[in-house]
């Protein structure tokens, strides 16, 4: 492949639960540190969530908190992170050449939920329904207001897919380099669910939503006790080029987008389809060109519920079986929840400096391994160091089957 | 209410609205949108905030009579001088 049709990375802003940047992030997810925490939530009470720290002010007025979304705010503020850390000359970039990709598991919840509640106040009069309603519940509101705040005048939408955005919002951002349409391409996903009573009550009557008396302790893919799902908020965003460009620009890599694959289960509203996983798994690695043993880091899914940790391992045993001694798997779960459309580009982010300094990062709380979980080589509780990392491969699946699987290659000149 | 007292209703409503921006110097005889960044959905704001606050109805009609603060308050008196 020439320079122009390999795509990298050269930028990454994120919000994630422990963690407002890159950094941050990694060093806590190498010291085992949660980001879930106690919360209280409309018509829900007391639960859980992982919810963000930063500053939404140091990208945004106060007015624009006023009359946007968090999931704008939460893309706002992980875009500008992005292209800060990609070092691109903003300033006298072609702004219409770039264009924002956010996947999204959901948008518009959280915004008719306040919606309702206030006009529940003027006793449901309609004419306290505020003009902002359809601006804020647009489905490209997230990536919308980015443009607006950065001045990007190429084109910007979302990708809903349940929790498998984060991943297509990188893959669309490939994509759309590849065909020549933008030069510079902001791509991954964005959460906002932690906001609304909706989606917990949906999982706790689907008894998905976990619950435990401390709060880090109650994400636990792969454990015996695990019990659901923390939902979480958050945002990646990653500057992606063409090869040609970032090395014109001199820029730093952080890796570059070896292969991937899109597929449907076509079988169930919620159930995973362990057999179809394993054919995105595979086609994903197909496309990079790779063997199951080429890939040495698999970034999970597993989101803590029962059935679903254990499919997932099914798909993940048929694609790599026994034979792939340097195939190490983690999750990033266990720390944050499930970010939703944002777990996928977290969970990537946070495993890319594995390739620099050759560490894996754990999954935590795991007191007891679910033997029908028990992959070879998953790396449990304490990070494993000394591990050659040329090679992350992320997963990432959704409600209605919608199964994403990128692969991502250490940058070799 | 007085005069007084719907002048600083209207700046309590504008500030909430526009919580960026400093009201010290506001001339309360030009118009707000030369003073201030007040785009349309603001504007929507201030008459949302009439109704919820003083349930007082301005119909689209009457927007022009709210374009300076003097003139808010000279329209509004009539209508919030039993609240």
């Amino acid at each position: 492949m020439t320079a122009a049709e390999r795509i990298v990375i050269t930028g990454v802003g994120l919000a994630a639960p422990n963690g407002n940047n890159l950094r941050e992030f990694r060093q806590n997810l190498l010291a085992g540190v949660s980001g879930v925490t106690a919360c209280n939530l409309r018509h829900i009470g007391d639960t859980l969530a992982g919810n963000c720290a930063f500053d939404p002010l140091i990208y945004q007025k106060r007015k624009d908190l006023r009359t946007g979304t968090r999931a704008g705010s939460i893309a706002i503020y992980a875009a500008n992170e992005a292209v800060r850390d990609a070092g691109l000359d903003w300033a006298r970039a072609d702004k219409a050449r770039v264009g924002v990709y956010l996947g999204i598991t959901e948008h518009g919840n959280v915004e008719t939920e306040n919606e309702i509640h206030q006009l529940g106040q003027f006793n449901y009069d309609l004419k306290f329904w505020s003009h902002y309603h359809n601006p804020r519940t647009v489905a490209n509101n997230p990536a919308g207001e980015v443009t607006i705040n950065l001045g990007i005048t190429g084109p910007h939408y979302t990708i809903g897919a349940a929790c498998a955005a984060g991943n297509l919002g990188c893959i669309q951002g490939l994509q759309q380099l590849l065909l020549g349409e933008v030069d510079v391409a902001l791509a991954g996903g964005v959460s906002e669910s932690t906001r609304t009573f909706g989606i917990y009550a949906s999982f706790k009557s689907q008894g998905a939503l976990a619950s435990h008396p401390e709060p880090a302790k109650a994400s636990r893919p792969f454990d015996l006790k695990r019990n659901g799902i923390v939902i979480a908020e958050g945002g990646g965003v990653f500057v992606l080029e063409r090869l040609a460009d970032a090395q014109r620009r001199g820029a730093r890599i952080y890796g570059e987008l070896a292969g991937y694959s899109v597929m449907s289960d076509a079988t169930d509203f919620v159930l995973p389809n362990p057999e179809r996983q394993a054919q995105c798994i595979a086609a994903a690695i197909r496309r990079a060109g790779l063997a199951p043993r080429d890939i040495h880091l698999v970034s999970t899914h597993a989101t803590g519920t029962k059935m679903g940790d254990i499919q997932e391992c099914q798909a993940i045993h048929q694609v790599f079986g026994d034979d792939c001694p340097e195939t190490w798997f983690n999750n990033t779960k266990s720390y944050i929840g499930h970010a939703m459309g944002a777990a996928g580009v977290l969970e990537l982010a946070g495993n890319l400096p594995s390739f620099q300094d050759g560490i894996v990062h754990p999954t935590i709380n795991v007191d007891e391994l679910d033997p029908e979980c028990a992959l070879p080589n998953l790396v449990l509780n304490r990070p494993r160091a000394g591990v050659r990392v040329e090679t992350i491969l992320n997963n990432s699946f959704g409600m209605l089957g919608i199964n994403s699987v990128l692969v991502v290659r250490r940058y070799i000149a | 209410m007085t005069r007084e007292q719907i002048g600083q209703a209207i700046v309590e409503i504008i500030q909430d609205i526009l919580p960026d921006e400093n009201f010290a110097k506001l001339n309360p005889e030009e118009k707000l949108r030369d003073q201030i960044g007040l785009d349309s959905m603001d504007f929507l704001d201030i008459v949302m905030e009439l109704r919820k606050r003083y349930g007082v109805e301005v119909p689209e009609a009457d927007y022009p009579q709210l374009a300076t603060l003097n003139s808010c308050i000279h329209y509004l008196e009539p209508k919030l001088a039993n609240k």
